[in-house]
């Protein structure tokens, strides 16, 4: 059964004009900004395929904007997000993509934080809202945003995932679909672990103190985005 | 879920005595793990946007974002309240209620995928006018989503409900059938006139093709969803009289595959045929792109 409930015919609750166009590209946007984990101050964007075709009458710029501010799919402050990003102060940039892409509604996403932090992302929008992305800082990977995704960066070493997953059974968590990805052997790689339930702080922090392990990023689609109204009031309050 | 056809959905309910609706609210609790309460005030809260976007479509400047529609849904109203209708009021409220509520999707407003963005007035335009006609409260609307979004299931996991994957019928006929079985179930019919509701509506859809101008969800998206949704009113009159489908709905859904599967991909969304490559399509496409250009 590819639909599983109600909710995948009744739903979902989007700014228009398409579901794959619109929704789904803010969803890649908003995936990516839980992955980089902050507002990004410059943000790259790469259409390809019927994105870089269509992507100013589906506002799918507006929409993968909207997704980095933080904003569901069903936010009506999407059509204006372009301008609600750059009065944020993120430079955001739009162009066609060139190359391959892997889905004709393909998007890359080079995004860098006030700190410092890059992310590099590949995000394909499969329809009906639905994405997958399939492409992280280099690494390939394959997971869709419907449950949460814990992103684990490590050396390439014996007992690593072991290690991860023993720590996500002691938490109780399901893992609903598991990949790995590396540079080399022995070299840095990356496991993307989809989870049938929330993962709570206390364990991203046990996981980041295994051997070998570089750090985790966490997406949760689903879950409550507070950080971006505040940020949106403050640059607000700014003007 | 505990139906994978329409056949099987219908006997569930009868074997439960509950409508489509309730079963599929049964049915959605257990599969999510969350209460049935909470299950209805998600849906509830949806017709409420439904019914915003109705509202929305009739008073609000709709114009798209390429220009190339808007404000058909009042010029809609505005005849039907100034003129005699060839439809009569009802169904042309109808009519102007999905073309309103497609218009605010083509112009970035909100709306609720049913099953799409490409098809989302026609279950808001049969529902919310059947709503005024009969004076049904919104519980009873939101019942009757949980039948149609029952309908929609059996036909997505047989079938399909993308324009990419399936053409226009696959969208817009799917929509039409869903909400042809709903107000068939809200006019007091069985599950089963219900499901011969969706396999007549369904048969009238069969080989219709995804051709959208420039790919935008516009034309002929947006005035599909408006005869949409006067034909989900005709196919559940037609099932309430006792009108039934002789190819059962099970299989009208079956020739929806089939005929969808060997639709030539320029008919699948891809603006490669149909009304895109027309002489006037392919020109409102480079318009658009001169216009992008600049």
């Amino acid at each position: 059964m590819r639909f599983k409930d109600v909710f995948s015919i009744i739903g979902p609750s989007m700014v228009g004009p398409s579901s794959s166009h619109t929704a789904g590209a803010a969803r890649i946007g908003l995936a990516a900004r839980r992955l980089l984990g902050a507002m990004p101050e410059t943000a790259r964007v790469s259409f390809f395929g019927s994105f870089a075709a269509t992507y100013q009458g589906h506002g799918t710029d507006t929409a993968v904007a909207g997704g980095l501010l933080g904003m569901r799919t069903d936010d009506p402050r999407l059509p204006d997000a372009v301008e609600l990003a750059e009065e944020a102060g993120m430079d955001l940039t739009f162009r066609e993509g060139k190359g391959l892409f892997p889905h004709p509604n393909t998007v890359r996403l080079d995004l860098q934080a006030a700190d410092g932090r890059k992310l590099s992302l590949l995000g394909t929008s499969i329809g009906g809202g639905n994405v997958e992305i399939v492409e992280v800082n280099g690494f390939a990977v394959k997971f869709g945003c419907s449950c949460p995704a814990l992103l684990v960066r490590h050396r390439d070493q014996p007992g690593v995932i072991a290690g991860l997953t023993a720590a996500l059974e002691e938490a109780g968590l399901n893992i609903a679909g598991l990949s790995l990805s590396r540079m080399e052997r022995q070299g840095e790689a990356l496991a993307v672990v989809e989870l049938d339930g929330e993962a709570a702080v206390t364990l991203l922090e046990r996981v980041r103190r295994l051997p070998h392990v570089l750090g985790t990023d966490y997406v949760d689609l689903n879950g409550e985005e507070e950080e971006m109204a505040d940020e949106l009031s403050d640059a607000e309050g700014a003007q | 879920m505990n139906f994978r056809t329409l056949k099987e959905l219908s006997e569930r309910c009868r074997e439960s005595g509950l409508s489509i609706g309730r079963l599929m609210l049964q049915q959605q609790a257990k599969e999510s793990g969350r209460e049935e309460a909470a299950e209805f005030a998600t849906m509830k809260e949806y017709y409420g946007i439904m019914k915003d976007a109705v509202h929305n479509g009739l008073t609000r400047d709709t114009t798209s974002r390429s220009g190339l529609t808007g404000l058909d849904a009042q010029r809609v109203a505005a005849y039907n309240e100034s003129s005699e209708p060839s439809l009569g009021g009802d169904a042309g409220r109808a009519m102007a209620y999905a073309l309103a509520v497609s218009e605010v999707n083509a112009s970035m407003g909100r709306i609720v995928a049913t099953p799409t963005a490409g098809s989302c007035g026609i279950i808001p335009g049969v529902f919310v006018s059947s709503q005024e006609r009969f004076g049904w409260d919104d519980d009873i609307m939101t019942e009757a989503l949980f039948a149609a979004g029952a309908i929609g299931y059996v036909i997505a996991n047989n079938s399909f409900v993308s324009g990419a994957e399936g053409g226009c019928q696959a969208e817009v006929g799917s929509a039409i059938g869903m909400a042809a079985g709903a107000l068939a179930e809200l006019r007091g019919g069985t599950p089963e006139q219900a499901v011969h509701a969706v396999g007549l509506a369904l048969k009238n859809t069969l080989g219709l093709i995804c051709d959208p101008v420039g790919g935008l969800v516009e034309i002929p998206c947006i005035v599909r969803n408006g005869f949409g949704a006067v034909t989900a009113l005709a196919a559940a009159d037609m099932a309430l009289a006792g009108v039934r489908s002789v190819i059962p709905s099970d299989e009208v859904v079956q020739v929806m595959l089939e005929v969808g599967a060997a639709m030539p991909e320029k008919h699948r969304e891809t603006a490669g045929g149909g009304l895109a490559q027309t002489p006037t399509g392919k020109k409102l496409m480079e318009d658009l792109r001169k216009k992008k250009r600049r």
